[in-house]
């Protein structure tokens, strides 16, 4: 932003008549069109972090949760959610899920994953 | 290990024994238990305090009044940095004895641009590799420490950086506290993508709320950035706001928000008067939320009694508004790594102030209306800075402008803000939308999740998440076979074995050790003939750590730090003989057959009475209390006077306090007492004591007198003292 002289008196104007309640009621709705956006776009959003954080959940380690994260990212595969992908992969071959995410990370079900999943278009709004 | 003794230290082995089974014993945020305003603590009166400890270090001058340690209603800070748990769970059990239960843990140089986490037990630098292991330790070590001190531990640290979400699920799932979360932190002081930041702190607070986690924002990280630190108040109200309602909007209650303020400016400014509306301006704005008074590190420099100074008046003024939590930072944070002591002593600083502050607003009020004109500019100058963010298009745009941590008081601008790209910095383009059918089969999963008709919790999927079946946590163990807590302890094992100890300032017998000097040079050749001493002495790796002019040519002071290349072998210590005193029953049945006086006087020029009041005294268990009679001289008695007294009374004993020990005159007045004793033929028939707290027994002997007591000394003490002496007398006649 470019340099500018201190016009507080000019530009607080409108402020200057305000109650002390009404000043703080409009600084948290300010506040809410700041935030509001940003709330929007992590609801609708995920990164890897996120994805590795629902693998720990699931009762992935570290090491796993990385390598899986890692692979589907590449796949361009990470918003359908990589605890989805496992859990799914896991029904279709009727195994522990656990055991299908360490199979996926030893490069099994690679086709399947793409077979299910690179059908289904859409963002999410 | 169910228990620890407060005579031994804590058992790291122990602690480490069966981790992977450990479960931590609850979750959530623990405040203080208030006791009702007006509580008594012995004859005392307070408004302020909360529930005592079982086990506890009082302040200094606790002695004074019979050891009461009251802890205020505040939770107390403590920042531990080691780089190594084992070494930080002993800080941390000091830390507790002296009033902390806030125990916040930094983090190693650089994990906050570690892409995942980390395992096991490597070293860290200026502060602590997290891991699961790591904290688990440390969780198990708290539970054994909160038991000891009688006072849930709050254990802390940072949900920040590229990891944020998956630290926040192992805080959730070992047991940690509360953290520090602050999107803007990653964005405008570790230039971590804005897009990935806001994104995933969602998810992370999301399960921080589900933990009870209390979340410390970053916004006084702005304050010690800019370069004129009170410039930045308003953007502070606004970072804040961000922070706080980002936090609300996600599923955070705000009883678990605390805003991280701190006092902006620092004398030679007038300090209360700029940073008191800015502090009432936050409560006011922020009411609901929680406040953690940060000490102000900005100006700390080298000098530990500056930042002391400091931090008794950033505590000052939280008792003055208020705060929730009051933080400690060491005040040798300007020139090492914390040590030890300085941790104990900025604990020791905020209980100290907010004790000497308790219920100080039933004396002092802010004068609302010769505040309100400040507070109210603050505000609207925030409001401004809103306007015209949400004007420019949002919170990135504003950000790629430069809008934030700019120099000027806004709405001046000096346009030398931080500006970060929306699309650019660390991890840009790792964020994706989510498709329509994403879904994570987990709880407490913040954001859009395409979960299937007719499961009632995410995780029903999958049999359970490991929130809600922690027995589906995978426990790693070490992956550094060159770098970790095994290696590191076999070293302190084997010095245990030979019983050989060093000093310490962090880690077990470290070697190093402070010392400190005055000059009559120059400042450059004082430092230069510092460093000379330490070689002379046969220390190693001297290094300056503070200066201070007294004069610029009448001296210099410096302080040092040094290593200390050997060993002491506890085994070859020699301890200096404790004295045995009599059961009370014997004392009080001696005196009753044979009836003792004394005479006592401070000697010489001594007008320093206190210490000698407390072993004549009944009060403070002097030995008036065993019926012995005293007569009481009074200060400055030269050593002819006591003498002379001793005759008139039939005295069995001399008591001769002496403090002052400048130019050795305590040594010359037990000599002459001793002799004017011999002169007067009295010597036989009175003992002589002296006392002081420059005082020992040896020393005392070696002067001519009976005996010597130095500091800690109590009544009983000297009472059994003379009844043994006098008791040998009897039985030889």
């Amino acid at each position: 932003m470019k340099p500018r002289v201190d016009d507080f008196a000019q530009r607080s104007k409108h402020l200057q008549g305000m109650s002390d309640e009404e000043l703080n009621n409009y600084f948290w709705q300010l506040v809410e069109k700041v935030v509001d956006p940003l709330v929007d776009l992590a609801q609708t959003h995920t990164s890897p972090s996120i994805e590795r954080s629902v693998l720990l959940r699931m009762g992935f380690n570290s090491l796993e949760a990385k390598q899986l994260v890692d692979m589907i990212f590449e796949r361009g595969l990470l918003g359908k959610g990589a605890g989805h992908i496992v859990w799914r992969i896991a029904k279709e071959k009727g195994i522990d899920y656990i055991k299908a995410g360490r199979n996926l990370i030893q490069g099994q079900y690679w086709e399947d994953v793409d077979r299910i999943f690179k059908g289904i278009k859409g963002v999410n709004k | 290990m169910d228990k620890l003794d407060p005579k031994k230290p804590i058992d790291v082995e122990e602690i480490l024994r069966d981790l992977d089974k450990y479960r931590p014993r609850r979750r959530g945020w623990t405040w203080r238990n208030k006791l009702p305003e007006g509580t008594k603590v012995d004859r005392y009166e307070y408004y302020q305090i909360s529930e005592p400890l079982k086990n506890s270090i009082p302040l200094p001058a606790a002695h004074y009044f019979n050891n009461i340690d009251p802890q205020p209603d505040v939770v107390i800070t403590s920042e531990i940095a080691s780089g190594r748990f084992e070494d930080d769970i002993r800080r941390m059990r000091m830390a507790a004895w002296h009033g902390a239960d806030h125990i916040m843990v930094i983090r190693t140089l650089g994990q906050s641009h570690f892409d995942g986490l980390i395992e096991g037990t490597p070293e860290g630098v200026g502060g602590i590799p997290i891991t699961r292991k790591q904290l688990r330790a440390t969780r198990k070590a708290l539970d054994l420490i909160e038991d000891e001190v009688g006072r849930p531990i709050n254990f802390h640290s940072y949900v920040s950086g590229v990891a944020g979400p998956e630290i926040a699920v192992l805080f959730a799932e070992e047991g940690v506290n509360g953290a520090h979360q602050d999107p803007q932190y990653n964005v405008l002081y570790r230039g971590v993508n804005p897009v990935r930041s806001f994104v995933d702190a969602a998810v992370a607070k999301r399960i921080m709320a589900w933990a009870g986690m209390l979340q410390i924002d970053g916004a006084h990280n702005a304050n010690a950035s800019a370069k004129l630190a009170w410039t930045v108040m308003p953007e502070l109200l606004v970072q804040h706001g961000i922070n706080c309602l980002y936090s609300v909007k996600v599923g955070m209650p705000k009883g678990n928000i605390a805003l991280s303020t701190v006092p902006p400016v620092i004398a030679p400014l007038p300090e209360m008067r700029i940073d008191m509306p800015y502090a009432i301006a936050l409560r006011e704005l922020f009411d609901g939320y929680r406040f953690r008074a940060q000490m102000n590190t900005r100006y700390i420099e080298s000098d530990l009694f500056d930042a002391t100074r400091a931090h008794v008046i950033n505590a000052v003024l939280s008792r003055l508004t208020s705060a929730d939590l009051q933080s400690t930072i060491t005040p040798d944070e300007g020139r090492n790594v914390p040590w030890h002591v300085n941790s104990i002593r900025g604990v020791e600083t905020a209980k100290h102030t907010l004790l000497a502050m308790d219920g100080i607003k039933n004396y002092v009020k802010i004068d609302q209306q010769a505040v309100s004109e400040r507070v109210r500019e603050l505000k609207m100058r925030a409001i401004l800075m809103l306007e015209e963010i949400v004007d420019m298009g949002g919170y990135f745009e504003a950000l790629e402008a430069g809008m934030f941590v700019d120099n000027g008081y806004y709405p001046e601008k000096f346009g030398d803000g931080i500006a970060r790209k929306k699309d650019g910095e660390i991890a840009a383009g790792s964020v994706v939308p989510r498709d329509v059918d994403y879904m994570a089969p987990v709880c407490e999963h913040f954001g859009y999740n395409n979960i299937p008709e007719g499961i009632e919790k995410p995780c029903d999927l999958i049999g359970g998440c490991t929130l809600h079946n922690p027995d589906k946590i995978q426990f790693m163990d070490e992956l550094d076979e060159t770098d970790n807590v095994n290696l590191r302890l076999e070293k302190v094992n084997d010095m245990r074995r030979r019983n050989v100890i060093k000093p310490e300032v962090e880690w077990f017998a470290d070697g190093w050790v402070q010392l400190d000097m005055t000059f009559s040079l120059p400042e450059e050749y004082a430092e230069a003939a510092a460093l000379a001493v330490c070689e002379k002495l046969g220390l190693q790796d001297a290094t300056v750590i503070a200066k201070t002019v007294l004069h610029p040519s009448e001296g210099t002071y410096v302080e040092l730090k040094a290593k200390v290349p050997f060993e002491i072998k506890v085994d070859e210590l020699q301890l200096p003989k404790k004295t045995e005193t009599l059961p009370e029953d014997e004392l009080f049945e001696f005196v009753e057959k044979h009836p003792i006086k004394v005479v006592a006087a401070t000697v010489g020029e001594d007008e320093h009475s206190v210490g000698l009041r407390e072993i004549l005294d009944i009060k403070h268990g002097g030995i008036e209390k065993y019926g012995i009679k005293y007569v009481y001289l009074g200060t400055s008695i030269p050593p002819e006077k006591l003498i002379d007294a001793a005759i008139e009374t039939g005295a069995d004993a001399i008591l001769a306090s002496m403090i002052i020990t400048h130019n050795d005159v305590h040594v010359k007045n037990m000599k002459r007492l001793n002799e004017l004793a011999i002169e007067k033929g009295i010597r036989d028939k009175v003992l002589i004591i002296a006392g002081g707290t420059q005082i020992n027994n040896d020393m005392a002997v070696e002067n001519g007198v009976d005996a010597g007591f130095g500091r800690g000394t109590k009544g009983a003490d000297v009472a059994s003292f003379i009844v043994k002496k006098l008791r040998e007398k009897y039985e030889k006649k």
